[in-house]
């Protein structure tokens, strides 16, 4: 489960604010490439040290966080991958950072590395509740401020009946079935 | 016994006054809902509330197969559907390693950049008319309506463009359309003069736009800001330049920059867009190469498992699009939009304090969004 990001090949090398992260232990697990981006894994504890040495040391500089994602496996125990996007205006590079997060893990705000991410972690929180801890104003922004769960998920239905899928998902998914079964019939 | 004190100022009522703008309100662009505190006229604060167009087009595309999910980004920035159409095809042209023709890429980038006149066209007369030049209004949406022709001409679309496949073009130009395009070029040229004589050193034009809403270089960056918007405070970032895609790498062409990073600044990056958009087209379309116009592509799209983000410079800054294949079923695991009037309006709060409630109407003129895009 989860995307293979698979380790860079032998021919390609390696940037390096990359290794100059790797010197410090425990900094980085992973990294990976995959058609022309970098990745790195990145332990949820090590996060905002790891995001302030990319912003500051000169090598890196990645002055613009471009995006903040998330991606869902529901089926790992870690199941969310939150990725983030980071852009360089100096170096003119790219690097996503990302790390594994349960269902109820805290994950660091990065607002205050980067303030720019404030949106994309309110709607990180918004669609799939994920714990953003220490971000200034965490509320949902693009659905409706009494939503009952988080919509992106994988095991969100696409379409339902709203109020009743609030209240119990699986009576929605049976009643839909039942609904499914009469229009075959 | 003492006098009472008179305090002259506090002969009105100093208290902080709430108001509601939007979502149903003429200059908002759409459904944005701006809830300002104020101090007498001064804006304190203020709290940009969204998502009254979200229609889910993130949860929807996950479920739709690859090819389905153009058409759906046509929703998004509705007055800059091909700009979106690019961005997506070319993040799953990445994802599959697939190469795309040489003309097929000269066509993107002459779609891409009428695109953004139509869009600048849109965005200057909204923005004048929400200051109050009605006039650049009439003049600026007469022009978009010869680009809405030449897209009609070329997709058979006038909004909603589903103009790009896969690896390619659904099809090749009409016989004549390169004309027309070099014709329009010439036309164009000579209103954007207009449009700078109705507004560049219009008096009340540059009261209403200078010195409002200054952001310096750093702190747009560091806010999220791209496109025009960080242009305009004199930072040089342009996806075209700095991560060149479709057949950028070849055309010659210069990116203006502001200094001030006020909202006179942000307007004249815009207007200097208009003329390099025109030098590209010109250039593509005059260089434009003979071949196929689409690329070896299999019959079922199904991508390799992996992700990747990719980011194309849209009318409206960078647009970024990351999709995750898992590499077995026909639609994409995961399909995240990086929107760029989304992290721009993000902007606005820091932008409009200090400012007064007439120029929050300047303002979110200034910054472009389309909320379409903002709540996807």
């Amino acid at each position: 489960m989860g995307p293979p990001d698979p380790p860079p090949p032998a021919t390609v090398t390696q940037p390096p604010f990359i290794t100059s992260l790797q010197a410090s232990p425990g900094g980085v697990s992973q990294v990976s490439y995959w058609v022309g981006d970098w990745t790195i894994v990145v332990p949820v504890a090590r996060l905002l040290e790891v995001v302030r040495h990319l912003r500051d040391a000169p090598e890196a500089a990645f002055d613009a966080c471009s995006d903040v994602t998330v991606t869902d496996w529901p089926l790992r125990p870690e199941r969310f991958d939150v990725i983030y996007c980071l852009y360089s205006t100096r170096h003119r590079h790219r690097v996503r950072v990302k790390v594994k997060a349960a269902e109820n893990d805290p994950v660091p705000s990065v607002t205050e590395v980067w303030p720019g991410a404030n949106w994309l972690e309110r709607e990180v929180y918004d669609m799939f509740g994920v714990n953003i801890t220490g971000h200034p104003d965490r509320r949902r922004i693009l659905m409706p401020e009494d939503w009952q769960g988080f919509p992106q998920r994988k095991d969100y239905p696409l379409e339902g009946p709203g109020e009743l899928l609030m209240e119990n998902p699986v009576d929605w998914l049976k009643l839909r079935q039942a609904r499914e079964e009469a229009d075959i019939e | 016994m003492e006098a009472p004190a008179i305090h002259h100022g506090a002969m009105f009522d100093t208290n902080e006054l709430v108001i509601n703008m939007g979502p149903q309100h003429p200059s908002t662009h759409g459904v944005l809902r701006v809830v300002l505190r104020l101090d007498g006229e001064k804006v304190v604060d203020a709290d940009v509330v969204i998502g009254y167009l979200h229609r889910g087009i993130e949860k929807l595309s996950e479920n739709r197969n690859w090819t389905q999910i153009i058409l759906l980004t046509d929703r998004m920035d509705y007055v800059a559907a091909a700009t979106n159409n690019v961005g997506y095809c070319e993040t799953v042209e990445k994802l599959m390693s697939l190469e795309v023709p040489r003309r097929a890429r000269y066509v993107r980038t002459i779609l891409c950049e009428l695109q953004r006149i139509a869009s600048h066209c849109l965005w200057v007369g909204t923005h004048a008319m929400d200051i109050g030049a009605m006039t650049v209004f009439l003049y600026a949406f007469r022009e978009r309506e010869l680009i809405l022709d030449l897209f009609e001409e070329f997709c058979g679309a006038r909004l909603t463009y589903n103009s790009m496949r896969i690896g390619g073009l659904p099809l090749d130009i009409p016989p004549g359309w390169d004309k027309k395009v070099l014709e329009f070029c010439t036309i164009m040229a000579a209103k954007l003069d207009e449009y700078e004589e109705l507004l560049t050193h219009n008096r009340i034009w540059l009261e209403r736009t200078k010195g409002i809403g200054v952001i310096s270089g750093a702190e747009a960056l560091a806010l999220g800001l791209s496109g025009p918007p960080l242009r305009g405070s004199g930072i040089l970032r342009d996806v075209r330049k700095d991560e060149p895609y479709a057949a950028y790498e070849e055309m010659d062409f210069d990116i203006p920059l502001g200094t001030a990073g006020d909202t006179y600044d942000r307007y004249l990056v815009r207007m200097e867009e208009f003329r390099q958009s025109l030098r590209i087209i010109r250039q593509a379309t005059e260089g434009l190469p003979e071949g196929p116009i689409v690329g070896k592509v299999p019959r079922l799209i199904k991508p390799p498992a992996g992700e990747t983000y990719h980011a194309i410079e849209s009318p409206k800054g960078e647009l970024g699009y990351f999709i995750v294949s898992d590499g077995k079923s026909t639609n994409p695991y995961r399909f995240r939009v990086r929107p760029p009037s989304f992290c721009n309006l993000q902007g606005l709060r820091r932008l409009c304090k200090g400012h007064l409630v007439a120029d929050v109407v300047a303002l979110i003129g200034s910054l472009d969004v389309v909320l379409g895009e903002v709540d996807r």
